[in-house]
């Protein structure tokens, strides 16, 4: 089982055991990790599960579609570091990947 | 054993029993609700639920083990026919009576059903449930022609699916134009010509006056006109689900009435999502909206709201809707501008119009142009130079600033 690592705005860490197959946004509205609105329900039509991973993890993923790369580009919080975590699916490869949570969902 | 009880399962009832325990609740949490699923979403159902490219578990808003770990009490099948705020229970239909502290009322809407001769027929189907669209995608499987009646958002994504299915679909609207309740002329003009190009028969000023057959649906019959079809589904609006808190002395008027703070006339009861109708600080009104992020929003602010806390419901609705590869997404309501700007191009199916109200961006209607929808949640309110609005070579970003 990958596990999760995710890191809110103020620092508390979650340790998750995922389930292969689901996204990193699924993982955390099901472990009640905050931070994570998903209004959507995971179709890439909200942008409101933003999250921040390192470049380093970042080259194991997938690269942003272009519908989430338009979605994140009003972002006000945008950095190199943005994903939309319904786009993330979690396989053994990310087993220990971390992810930042916003402060904020927009 | 008291504690937080909330009525309904739908996707309010689900997010607010996450919140209350996100926000350390550690009470007793009952949520009682008469559909046989746990909280599932509702809107990939007329989508790609419906279609079947999502199945089951991609529909749920949390496996169902998420309840039982978190000490979430959840009935399903449970219908609950009484709330009595004096003694502060509820009684639902086995005769179980549920004590609470603070009571949510999530009880969403239900679809609005036609009553004329020939509507008990079988093969007419409305869409609200996965129940609903199991026995949909089932009849479809048959069906060779089916016949839509209410050309409104549900009515033209199954038409979507349908057609694209290999079905022939017709589409009625008793208005002159699909989509008259909620877009403006122009909307609902491109969404007519798009249904068409892709087969959808559409026929406007049309109201429905019986249906016929020999115990299965075969025929729709509109005054004059006649349309054969062996599978219809009614999509003509929805009704909040408002009786439970009108009969125990809640106010209400067209929804369940809530402050900003999703408190309803009785200070120990709360009601989140469709049914209810709250006041928007931003537009300056109030609403009943049928909306899944209001849901989920409105289900986040009572819970944090039951716990003591003070947090205000202001947020611009925003809604989407899928069609074919299409995707509509939009911010507030058109109906609103007295104005409004096109950008993009609209034989290339990427475009959005903004509509401006005394020079104010109030509205959105953005198919798949995921930016422009962005940056009108951001714009909302806010005066713009609509000529920069208007042009593609101007970035969206740089009329934030």
């Amino acid at each position: 089982m990958p596990q999760v690592k995710f890191i809110e705005f103020d620092g508390t860490k979650h340790n998750i055991d995922a389930n292969n197959g689901d996204s990193i946004m699924t993982t955390a509205i099901s472990n009640l990790v905050p931070g994570i609105d998903a209004d959507c329900g995971g179709e890439c039509s909200c942008a409101t599960c933003h999250v921040l991973i390192s470049s380093e993890w970042q080259a194991k993923l997938e690269d942003t579609s272009e519908t989430e790369e338009s979605m994140l580009d009003l972002n006000p919080d945008r950095s190199a570091e943005s994903r939309l975590s319904c786009q993330i699916i979690v396989s053994d490869d990310l087993d220990g990947i971390v992810v930042n949570l916003p402060e904020f969902q927009y | 054993m008291s504690g937080i009880v909330i009525i309904g399962a739908g996707q309010a009832a689900g997010q607010a029993a996450a919140s209350l325990r996100q926000g350390k609740y550690e009470g007793s949490i009952t949520i009682l609700g008469d559909e046989t699923q746990p909280p599932y979403q509702r809107p990939p159902l007329s989508k790609q639920y419906l279609s079947g490219e999502l199945g089951m578990d991609r529909v749920m808003v949390r496996p169902e083990k998420f309840y039982g770990d978190q000490n979430i009490a959840l009935h399903t099948e449970t219908r609950v026919e009484s709330i009595d705020s004096s003694a502060k229970s509820v009684t639902t239909s086995p005769g179980d009576s549920y004590q609470y502290d603070k009571l949510l009322i999530a009880t969403g809407s239900r679809p609005r059903i036609l009553t004329i001769p020939g509507s008990d027929l079988s093969g007419i189907h409305y869409l609200r449930t996965i129940n609903d669209v199991d026995g949909i995608r089932e009849a479809m499987q048959a069906a060779k022609k089916i016949c839509i009646v209410g050309g409104g958002y549900i009515g033209l994504e199954v038409a979507a699916v349908a057609v694209t299915a290999g079905l022939q679909v017709t589409v009625l609207e008793m208005e002159d134009r699909i989509l008259q309740r909620v877009t403006t002329p122009e909307m609902s003009e491109y969404y007519h010509d798009l249904h068409t190009g892709r087969g959808v028969n559409i026929m406007v000023n049309t109201g429905v006056s019986g249906f016929q057959g020999e115990g299965h649906i075969s025929t729709v019959v509109c005054g004059d006109e006649k349309i054969d079809a062996d599978l219809v589904i009614v999509g003509i609006g929805i009704i909040p689900n408002i009786e439970l808190a009108e009969a125990a002395g809640l106010d209400c008027n067209n929804g369940i009435t809530v402050d900003e703070h999703c408190r309803t006339s009785d200070p120990h009861i709360y009601a989140a999502g469709d049914c209810t109708n709250h006041p928007n600080p931003i537009m300056g009104r109030r609403l009943r909206l049928e909306s899944v992020p209001n849901a989920m929003e409105q289900a986040r602010v009572s819970a944090a709201n039951m716990l003591g806390g003070d947090k205000v419901y202001a947020s611009v609705p925003w809604f989407w809707s899928d069609q074919y590869e299409l995707k509509l997404q939009m911010v507030g309501f058109s109906t609103d501008g007295d104005t409004s700007i096109l950008r993009g191009d609209k034989a290339a199916n990427q475009f959005a119009v903004f509509y401006l109200k005394d020079g104010e961006v109030v509205s959105v209607d953005a198919v798949n142009s995921p930016k422009e929808f962005m940056v009108c949640k951001q714009l909302y309110g806010k005066t713009v130079d609509p000529a920069a609005l208007s042009d593609t070579n101007v970035e969206l970003k740089t009329l934030l600033n």
